[in-house]
């Protein structure tokens, strides 16, 4: 029989070959209705390890997250929420069906309110329902077997961290390639398509074999022998490639014409350090602290020290720029973020939701100048859009710094910087008085062009070789120059082989990228000869 | 047996919301009496004792809501109740 081929949009480059695995939004395997006795057992050790897991997670949140998990866990510990699931249950229903249902009449009642904060707490509940039935079905990170080919309709930031990918891919029915998740998954060199037709029959009935081609969206479920052979040789062929960029990696990035570049690494987890060489990059670009701790928000303060420290002694005196709690737009905390946003990317993130959330600020900004003490630490405020933005962060960390040294504990000052990816503070960068600038490429593009990030239809319109869009860099790249401040670019088209030849003629001289992509992009680099050509 | 009852408005910017409704049920449950709430006079009645219930009642700023207890310390938790709400859950 010959393979099904499908074809999605490329959003991490690899090849990979493996068993199928289906995940979908209810979890598991779906329960078949048994002993009543037997099903309401199975519901009651089910509630008890999702107010389990809430504890914990509670443990680990700080205030303000561990208010509202708090509330989740007296709703799944009162009885009143379980009473209708536990008598379906009693009439025959299996436990997930009786719990699903009982929950969404609840949930109903919340989306129905005609108080918006009532209306927000739907949202919640849906976090209670979902935890539960991942219980009881047996989904989650975990059951995913490594090496799989999993197909979903999408995939969480979280769960992907808490997932090991290795030797696997992804394949997803929604999504973009310019989605956190598909930052992610470059990041770790796990092989990802998008916008691919999922359908039963698609997948056949039983889980078959499939092979991904990460790089091209190519997908092929149950590949026969002639598609097993082709796959071989595109594998020793990439392994060439590879071992042809490899040179590259571990020597400073130049252009053709002599001209250096600074490469630097994006970071959103400490294991991606231990696989680093520092000699391959020129310091960290970008330290995502709100994937950093698993997706859930800030520990306290001793906590993130440790782990900033870590970092900083890592990059033993290189530069290291730490972004302040990026949360919000399809970055979600769990009682942080906001609930129920029409259009979150425009919404309360990033440094908009951390000086609403003052307490947990501070906390952040005080852990940086800490750890600053042990290296190069630099701290950059996301989503400014006003100056009053960066002027409030900045009256924040002096008083940090002030009351640092008045309680004697070691710390730095750090340079605070901002990100620019909201249209307005690009256009006016002038006016924004910040120790240096980093371009965040993803975010710029889908404000400049209209087009969001997460959605496959519009996708090709959110292009950072628009014109307005390197308009753009090139005058943030012209005033870093006049005024002596760096200026860098962070954003995932850094890495971009197509895209680094009109940065770097638009002014830019440091990019930050995957560390997987380290090789790869040194090698675009030494291709460019900046003598060439206007962009 | 004991009984005591009160009315009283809502004036925290949230009403019986999350954090205010689990506060509302720890502090009910710190007394043996039965606690209720209503939104009206005659009812219908929640526990306040079960943020589940509570919570359906819905009750956003402004509202006025009706608590009554029934037990030995059923002034003594209507009380409690009501000095709660007026120091607006101690959220602002």
């Amino acid at each position: 029989m010959p393979a099904t081929r499908l074809v999605g949009r490329p959003a991490a480059p690899g090849l990979a070959r493996g068993p199928v695995a289906l995940l979908d939004r209810a979890g598991g395997e779906p329960r078949v209705t048994g002993d009543p006795a037997f099903e309401a057992g199975a519901l009651r050790t089910a509630i008890r390890t999702a107010i389990e897991a809430l504890n914990l997670l509670a443990a680990e949140a700080g205030d303000a997250g561990a208010e509202i998990l708090g509330f989740q866990i007296a709703m799944l510990e009162d009885d009143a929420l379980s009473a209708d699931a536990f008598a379906e249950i009693a009439a025959g229903i299996p436990a997930d069906h009786a719990w699903r249902s009982a929950l969404d009449r609840e949930i109903a009642g919340y989306a129905a309110a005609d108080d918006e904060y009532f209306r927000a707490r739907a949202t919640d509940l849906e976090d209670m329902r979902d935890r539960v039935l991942d219980a009881l079905t047996g989904a989650g990170a975990c059951t995913i077997p490594p090496g799989s080919v999993v197909f979903a309709d999408n995939v969480t930031p979280s769960r992907f961290l808490a997932t090991d990918w290795t030797g696997g891919a992804i394949v997803l029915a929604g999504g973009s390639p310019m989605s956190h998740v598909a930052t992610l998954a470059r990041g770790r060199g796990v092989p990802m398509v998008v916008g691919v037709r999922i359908s039963a029959d698609t997948l056949g009935s039983t889980p078959s074999e499939a092979i991904v081609d990460g790089a091209t969206g190519l997908v092929l479920v149950g590949p026969d022998a002639a598609d097993l052979d082709a796959f071989r040789s595109l594998e020793m062929a990439t392994a060439d490639t590879v071992a042809r960029h490899a040179v590259y990696r571990l020597k400073p990035a130049v252009t053709a014409d002599g001209t250096p570049i600074a490469v630097q690494v994006n970071i959103a987890d400490l294991a991606e350090l231990d696989a680093l060489d520092l000699a391959s990059c020129d310091g960290i670009g970008l330290v995502r602290t709100e994937l950093l701790f698993g997706g859930r928000g800030l520990p306290d303060e001793e906590s993130q020290v440790a782990i900033y420290r870590r970092i900083a002694e890592w990059a033993s005196g290189k530069p290291v720029i730490i972004r302040t709690l990026d949360a919000g737009g399809d970055k979600p905390i769990p009682g942080l973020t906001e609930n129920g946003e029409t259009n979150p990317f425009l919404g309360l993130r990033g440094v908009r939701l951390t000086l609403k959330h003052r307490d947990l600020f501070r906390t952040q900004l005080r852990a940086l100048a800490r750890a600053a003490a042990y290296g190069g630490i630099e701290i950059m405020v996301p989503m400014v859009t006003v100056r009053e933005e960066l002027s409030a962060s900045r009256a924040l960390l002096d008083e940090a710094v002030a009351s640092l040294s008045a309680e004697g504990l070691p710390h730095r000052r750090p340079p605070l910087g901002m990100m620019v990816e909201v249209p307005a503070a690009a256009i006016a960068i002038d006016l924004f008085d910040a120790d240096f600038f980093s371009i965040g490429s993803n975010d710029l593009t889908q404000y400049v062009t209209a087009a969001s990030r997460d959605l496959a239809s519009v996708v090709s319109l959110a292009d950072p070789a628009h014109p307005a869009v390197l308009r753009l860099i090139e005058e943030v790249a012209a005033h870093g120059a006049r005024s002596g401040r760096k200026v860098s670019l962070c954003g995932d088209a850094g890495a971009d082989p197509r895209m680094l030849p009109l940065f770097l003629r638009c002014g830019l001289r440091t990019v930050s990228v995957a560390p997987t992509l380290l090789a790869t992009t040194k090698a675009a680099i030494a291709a460019i000869d900046l003598r060439e050509g206007e962009r | 047996m004991n009984r005591a009852s009160a009315n009283m408005m809502l004036t925290n910017a949230v009403g019986l919301h999350a954090r205010p409704s689990v506060k509302l049920t720890q502090v009910a449950k710190s007394f043996r009496a039965n606690v209720e709430l209503a939104l009206a006079p005659d009812g219908p009645w929640s526990d306040a004792k079960s943020p589940v219930q509570v919570m359906r009642v819905k009750a956003g700023k402004g509202s006025v809501v009706h608590v009554r207890a029934e037990g030995e310390d059923a002034q003594a938790a209507v009380a409690a109740v009501v000095n709660l709400v007026e120091r607006k859950f101690d959220e602002e």
